[in-house]
Parts: structure tokens; C-alpha cells; sequence
């Protein structure tokens, strides 16, 4: 089972667009898939038409009173599976921190008896730099982190990379892609293409800023299920084809 | 019922498919957008062959397996009667004759069922093409809570079979399946289905259903006798039944014996010859005096004209085992006598198919089938004396206390003849016991047939292994007649015959304690409690 987190600290990156056609994608090459919907706010869920609810709420999860598997559904695609967000996630740093001994593994340990059961993992976090983002770090095999072409979007970028390498033990993989990039723009193309030519995990693939992406939510379907035709399923289909060579 | 079928249900008619189709959707819109899914999961066309032996070795070991044809090959299905899985296996393609599960190549199911069904061939027992449309049913959200699959399915029954080539339209099926999460929602759907006028649960599985469309129903072939008779029954119908059967079983077996499909036809087509045979001399009392006496020479042609194959079919089926007990040979050097042995196998299959195909074997069957049937059918002043019990009483008594003399005669001293001659009288003891089965007590009919199958363990040992080892010595010699057999060979096959010989004297050793088991005291204590307890 392979662990993908898209995370950023920043919100309205469009982490959650790419963490549901990722994890379609996913699924439509025949791995069974699961998105777990990390994001209070319940984006991911609403966008699978799942409500944004889990009986007992994250602190069953955390706690263990409720496996992991009695929380999810399934969605309308083969493979693929979602565990809802909550709204008590929005404490989730608190129940986290009162798991008992190491907290920042503690993601990690719930995720581990799903191993027999999914091939892919995609974790859709909520934007924070909080010990919810730092269970996430630890659990993950791959870190996406969606940018936005500006000089500050890469200076994040920076200092995840530097807190990530001083991590004992298990690091995870950090593969940054640009996100909602518009190629009017000139810095947009002069930070695309000078990063992507300066940073090896930054990947060739961009994600351009479109409407149609801005439709999911009113389709309440990833974009490669409703226009799978468009420049921004090809793109998706672009990305998970270069993330997904490397596992 | 189990879960799983408790969610599927079936039209009752396939003429009056469109609308319980129509009334189904009506039904689920009352709670669900009704919603058709044309490319999910599943759906198009699905063709399945549902494969088993002759004489269901895998259904009566509560098994089914399933053909699954894909675009490249397919897979091997194995499950539980129930439906849960067991065992998969992807293979290339199936063969279009029925194949050896040791033919497969290894895999899961393969080790699962290879000793199960040996030596017997699987065989194509239904083919079912279905056509699958997929609809998805919608909660207030537009998300898919349940599905509905619906199953338009033609089966045929392949050649070789029973029912071969009838073709037969199943009503539509119809199958909710539950989305992750959302159990609920399925147990609506299908609460909503069973108030369906024209829809009810579905009581069979697919395979099941296909075979009751078919005429057919699962084991319905045995080797077994199991004729309807009854104790009252006048002796010359319940014969006339008996001898039915065992004609059934012989014409059941011809084609599988015709296509060489495997070794087993042929055996359960000479038993149902042997039993015949013996039936004609043991009960023929009350047939016709004309008819027993032109049918036992006829039978007795049958039986002669299958021997030579069934022989070479017994060294090439125990090949193998034979050559694990070599010492000072190898393996390789008996391999000569193993293409000698298929050579002449396929010499003697053509004679057979002959024999087989011709009019004398024609006439036996239709004829005799006409005779039987007028005996058992014809109304009108017959005798009613003897009843079936009072036949089965006297002959199985008399014949019981013929092999108590017999076998009490038989010393160290005594020559391999009394031995052979003793066995043949148990056997014909063990057709009678068979014959009128369904007359005696089970409990003590299993007790007297158990004593017995020991003492035929015993002799049928003693006897193979001296007919075997004559049998090597006269293939050594037709080997060496057409320049086939090496040095290497010969002495292998010497090897061979001195293993037989050793085996023959211990079963003489054996004898007298499994003679004196089925004669002694306690042995007629039983077959006196099967006699006199029967109804």
C-alpha cells in the first residue's frame, strides 16, 4: 500500500482537485483506492456526493472505537473508496495529541490494517501546518504538494523539504507539481519553467488554472469522470502518469 | 437462504420480461433516481461454462467450477456450493474437448481439484451466455447508494452431456448489489423488489436454474443402481426395473466411451455390463426362459468385446504408481511399455468403437429395452408370486451360504482357482445386495456390505495382481515379437511382475481372517439381521 498526501500549508491551492482525480485515476488504472477526506470543511466528500460525516466522529477514529474500515464508503467508481471528513476533524490536532505515546505516528498505525486492502492511499489534508499535517508527513510514502507560481508558493516549498529531511527514520517522497497555473501570466511561466528546471521532485506536469476544474463542484464528480476529454483531465492523467512511475 | 441470495431475485417468466422489468424500476423510483449505467462494471456480455466429471465429483464434494471466458483466455472460478469463493486461476483458453484437471496448468485451482476429479475428464456441463445491464439507483444527493444488475441469460448443455445441445431461455434475473457503506440502502432496494408482482427471491443459483431449465438437476447421473423398486412388487417388474437402470447407466456412458473422454465411461459402462450379466443368471428365474438365455450370450459379447482396452486402461491408469515401486530399475526404463501399452490402446479403441457403433450392439439395446418394458408395463393376469422380497430373500440367502461352503473349503493348499472362483461368487453376492438395496435396512445393509467389501478387497488383490503379472509376461512376449522392448525394459517389467507376486501371497495371507470376519459367527449374525429384519 502506497501513502499519497496532497499538502500544502496554504488553502485554495487546489489540493483537493488533485487529491479526487488522483485517486480516480488511481482507481480507473484497476488499483483499489481509498481518499481519505482529512479537511474539516469536507471538500473531497461533497465532491463524491458523500456526507461529511463519520458516526462517533474523528475522535472514534482516532481513539480506535471505530475502525477506519466500518467509516468508509464507497463511491460511484469502481475501486475507489472514501473515508468522509468530519466536522470534529477541526479538533483532530487535540484527539491527536492526546492518543498516548509517539502522536505523530498515530495516522500511521490507523492506516496500517488497511494494507491488505488498498493499493493506494490518497490523503487530503486540511491546510495548517499542526501535528495533523506533521502525522501526515509521517505516514505518507509521497507527499504532493501543490504550487502556485509565485515566489513565496516556493519558498514554502523550501522549508517543507528542509523539515521533512529532519525527520528520523521514515521520510516521505516530496513531489511538488504547479497548480492552477494561468500561462498568461508571465511570471506564472517564468517560475514554472525555472523551478522545474532547478528542483528534481518538482514535476514536468502543470496543473493549468481552468473553469471546467472550478465545474467539479457543481458536478460533484472529478473531472476526468465528467470531461474526460479536457485540457485539465489530460493534464491529471499527465501528472498521475509521473507520480505514478516512480512507486 | 444466505445473505447474498436473500438480494437477488427472478422474473417469473421470461415471456413477461419487459414489464416486471418496467414494474421493478416503477417500484424502486418510489425511493431512488432510477438511473441506467451503461458502462459499469460488468456489463455486456458474460459467458460462463460451468464444468464437473461425468458423475459430479466436484458438486458432491460441495464445490462448483466455473469458466469464465474474458478477451484474452479466462479464469477458473472455484467456490463453495454458496457461492464463496475458493480458489481462481487465469488460463490461456479452455480446450474444446473436455481436458484432465492434470492438463491445467499449475495453479490454485488445479491443486484443489486435481485429486478430487481424477482420473475423470471435466466436462462442459452448461454453458450460459448472459447479457448484463447495470442501473444505479440514486439517493437525494445524486450518489449512487445500490445497484440493480439485471441478467438476461441463454444456456445450453454442451455434447457429451445429458440433454446435449438443448438450448433454453432463463427467466431475467435480478441482483441488487450494496455500496460500501451504505447497507441500508440496499435492504430498501430490495424490500422494495420483493413487492414486485411477476418477481420473486431467487431459490436457485444460476447454475442450478440452468439445469432445472435443462431438464437436468445436479448429480443426476450415479453408477449406482438405485432402481425403484419396492417389496411388494411382483418379482418380474422389479427386475424388468433393475435391468432399466443398468441399461440407462451402459447407454448414458456410450458417447463419453465413443469420444474417449476418459477411462471411466468405459468402467461404469462394463459394471453396468457385469451387473446385467449377473442379474440374467442370478434373478433370470422370473424372466422370460428365451430371453435370459439369448441376453446372456449377448451380454457376455459386450463384455468381451470391452476387456482388452479396460485392461490396458488399468496398467496406463496405475502406470505411475508402478514404476514408484521400482528398486534396482529406473522409471525411464518401463517407459517403452508405456507407448507400447498407448499403441495398443488406440488399436483396441477402434475395435471397440466399432463393436460400439454396430448393428449387433444396436439390437441389444433397442431390443432389450422393448422386452423390459413390456415385462415391467404390461397389465393383465401375471403371476404375483414371487414379490421383489421374497426374490431378493431367497437368492441373497443362497447365495451367502454358497461362499460360506465355498470359502470354508479353501485351505492353504487349496489352488488360486478356488480363490477366483470365490471371488466371482462374492461379487455376484455384492450385486444382490445392490440390486434390492432399497428393500433392506440401511443400518444392517451397510454393516453386511462392509464385512464383504473387506473379503472382495482381499480376493480382488490377490486375483489382479496374478492376472496382472500374467498380463506383463504376454506383453514382454508382444514386445519382443515387434523388436519394442530393450533389455532395460524387460528387466523393469521382471522387476514389476516379482513386486505383484509379493503382493498376491500377502493378500493369501489375509484371507483366512477376512473370510473368517464375513463367515464366522458375528458375520452371519448380520446378514441374518439383514435377511429377516428387511420390510
Amino acid at each position: 500500500m502506497k501513502i499519497f498526501a496532497t499538502y500544502n500549508i496554504k488553502g485554495g491551492v487546489g489540493k483537493t482537485t488533485a487529491a479526487v482525480n488522483l485517486a480516480y485515476l488511481s482507481a480507473a488504472d484497476g488499483c483499489r483506492t481509498l481518499l481519505w477526506d482529512l479537511d474539516p470543511q469536507g471538500a473531497a466528500s461533497f465532491l463524491f456526493r458523500v456526507k461529511p460525516r463519520v458516526k462517533g466522529g474523528g475522535k472514534a477514529l482516532i481513539r480506535g472505537t471505530k475502525a477506519l474500515d466500518d467509516a468508509i464508503k464507497g463511491t460511484d467508481f469502481d475501486h475507489l473508496d472514501l473515508l468522509p471528513a468530519d466536522f470534529t476533524y477541526r479538533n483532530m490536532d487535540l484527539l491527536l495529541d492526546d492518543a498516548g505515546a509517539r502522536p505523530t505516528r498515530k495516522l500511521a498505525r490507523l492506516l496500517k490494517p488497511l494494507a491488505a486492502e488498498y493499493d493506494h492511499v490518497f490523503l487530503d489534508c486540511p491546510p495548517s501546518i499542526s501535528l495533523v499535517s506533521e502525522n501526515v508527513m509521517h505516514a505518507a510514502d509521497v507527499l504532493l504538494v501543490p504550487l502556485i507560481p509565485t515566489t513565496l508558493s516556493v519558498r514554502t516549498l523550501d522549508q517543507l523539504t528542509e523539515f521533512v529531511a529532519g525527520f528520523n527514520g521514515h521520510r516521505p517522497q516530496v513531489r511538488a507539481f504547479f497548480s492552477m497555473v494561468d500561462r498568461r501570466k508571465k511570471l506564472h511561466q517564468e517560475i514554472t519553467r525555472d523551478l522545474q528546471a532547478e528542483r528534481p521532485g518538482v514535476a514536468a506536469t502543470p496543473i493549468p488554472a481552468l473553469s471546467v476544474i472550478e465545474r467539479m463542484s457543481v458536478e460533484r464528480a472529478p473531472v476526468s469522470a465528467f470531461a474526460p476529454r479536457s485540457v485539465a483531465a489530460r493534464a491529471y492523467r499527465a501528472l498521475w502518469s509521473e507520480i505514478s512511475k516512480d512507486i | 437462504m444466505t445473505a447474498a441470495n436473500l438480494r437477488e431475485f427472478v422474473a417469473d417468466t421470461p415471456a413477461e420480461e419487459d414489464s416486471t422489468l418496467a414494474a421493478a424500476h416503477s417500484a424502486l423510483s418510489q425511493a431512488f433516481t432510477v438511473m441506467e449505467e451503461p458502462g459499469a462494471a460488468g456489463c455486456g456480455t458474460c459467458r460462463r461454462t460451468w464444468l464437473d466429471t461425468f458423475d459430479w465429483r466436484l458438486y458432491k464434494a460441495g464445490l462448483t467450477l466455473e469458466f469464465e471466458q474474458t478477451r484474452r483466455g479466462g479464469r477458473l472460478l472455484l467456490s463453495k456450493a454458496d457461492g464463496t469463493p475458493q480458489a481462481e486461476q487465469s488460463v490461456t483458453r479452455w480446450p474444446r474437448r473436455p481436458g484432465l484437471a492434470e492438463d491445467l496448468p499449475d495453479g490454485p485451482v488445479r491443486d484443489r481439484i486435481l485429486v478430487l476429479t481424477s482420473p475423470r475428464a471435466l466436462l462442459p456441463i452448461v454453458k450460459a451466455v448472459s447479457t448484463v445491464s447495470v442501473t444505479r439507483l440514486l439517493n437525494v444527493d445524486g450518489k449512487t447508494v445500490a445497484r440493480l444488475v439485471t441478467e438476461r441469460v441463454t444456456v445450453t448443455a454442451p455434447p457429451g452431456n445429458i440433454a446435449a445441445d438443448t438450448t433454453a431461455e432463463l427467466p431475467p434475473r435480478l441482483a441488487v448489489t450494496e455500496v460500501r457503506g451504505y447497507p441500508g440502502q440496499a435492504r430498501r432496494a430490495v424490500a422494495l423488489l420483493a413487492g414486485v408482482p411477476g418477481v420473486s427471491h431467487a431459490s436457485q443459483g444460476l447454475f442450478t436454474a440452468a439445469l432445472t431449465a435443462l431438464g437436468r438437476h445436479p448429480a443426476d447421473y450415479t453408477s449406482g443402481v438405485d432402481a425403484e423398486i419396492t417389496a411388494a412388487m411382483p418379482a418380474p417388474v422389479a427386475v424388468a426395473r433393475l435391468l432399466l437402470r443398468l441399461l440407462d447407466t451402459m447407454e448414458l456412458n456410450v458417447p463419453g466411451v465413443l469420444r474417449d473422454i476418459d477411462t471411466e465411461f468405459l468402467h461404469d459402462f462394463r459394471v453396468a455390463v457385469r451387473r446385467t450379466r449377473s442379474a440374467i443368471k442370478l434373478l433370470g428365474q422370473v424372466l422370460p426362459a428365451d430371453l435370459a438365455g439369448h441376453y446372456k450370450t449377448e451380454f457376455k459379447w459386450l463384455g468381451d468385446v470391452t476387456t482388452p482396452i479396460r485392461d490396458l486402461d488399468v496398467h496406463l491408469l496405475g502406470f505411475d504408481a508402478m514404476t514408484e515401486q521400482l528398486v534396482a530399475a529406473s522409471p525411464a526404463d518401463l517407459e517403452p511399455l508405456r507407448a507400447f501399452l498407448a499403441r495398443r490402446r488406440a488399436r483396441e479403441f477402434r475395435r471397440l468403437a466399432a463393436a460400439l457403433r454396430g448393428p449387433r450392439f444396436r439390437a441389444i439395446t433397442q431390443d432389450w429395452r422393448k422386452a423390459l418394458l413390456e415385462l415391467r408395463d404390461v397389465d393383465g393376469p401375471r403371476r404375483r408370486r414371487p414379490t421383489a422380497a421374497e426374490l431378493a430373500l431367497s437368492t441373497t440367502g443362497r447365495s451367502f451360504r454358497r461362499i460360506v461352503a465355498q470359502g470354508g473349503a479353501i485351505t492353504p493348499a487349496s489352488p488360486p482357482e478356488s480363490l477366483h472362483d470365490l471371488r466371482k461368487r462374492a461379487k455376484e453376492l455384492r450385486y444382490l445386495l445392490e440390486f434390492f438395496a432399497p428393500l433392506h435396512d440401511p443400518v444392517a445393509y451397510r454393516k453386511v456390505v462392509s464385512d464383504l467389501k473387506q473379503l472382495q478387497d482381499c480376493l480382488g488383490e490377490f486375483q489382479d495382481d496374478e492376472v496382472q503379472r500374467h498380463e506383463i509376461s504376454e506383453l514382454a512376449d508382444a514386445m519382443l515379437a515387434e523388436r519394442a522392448a530393450p533389455a532395460a525394459t524387460l528387466l523393469a517389467m521382471g522387476e514389476i511382475a516379482a513386486n505383484l507376486a509379493v503382493g498376491q501371497a500377502e493378500a493369501r495371507a489375509e484371507f483366512a481372517a477376512r473370510f473368517g470376519r464375513f463367515a464366522g459367527p458375528a458375520g452371519r449374525e448380520r446378514v441374518r439381521v439383514l435377511l429377516e429384519g428387511r420390510p
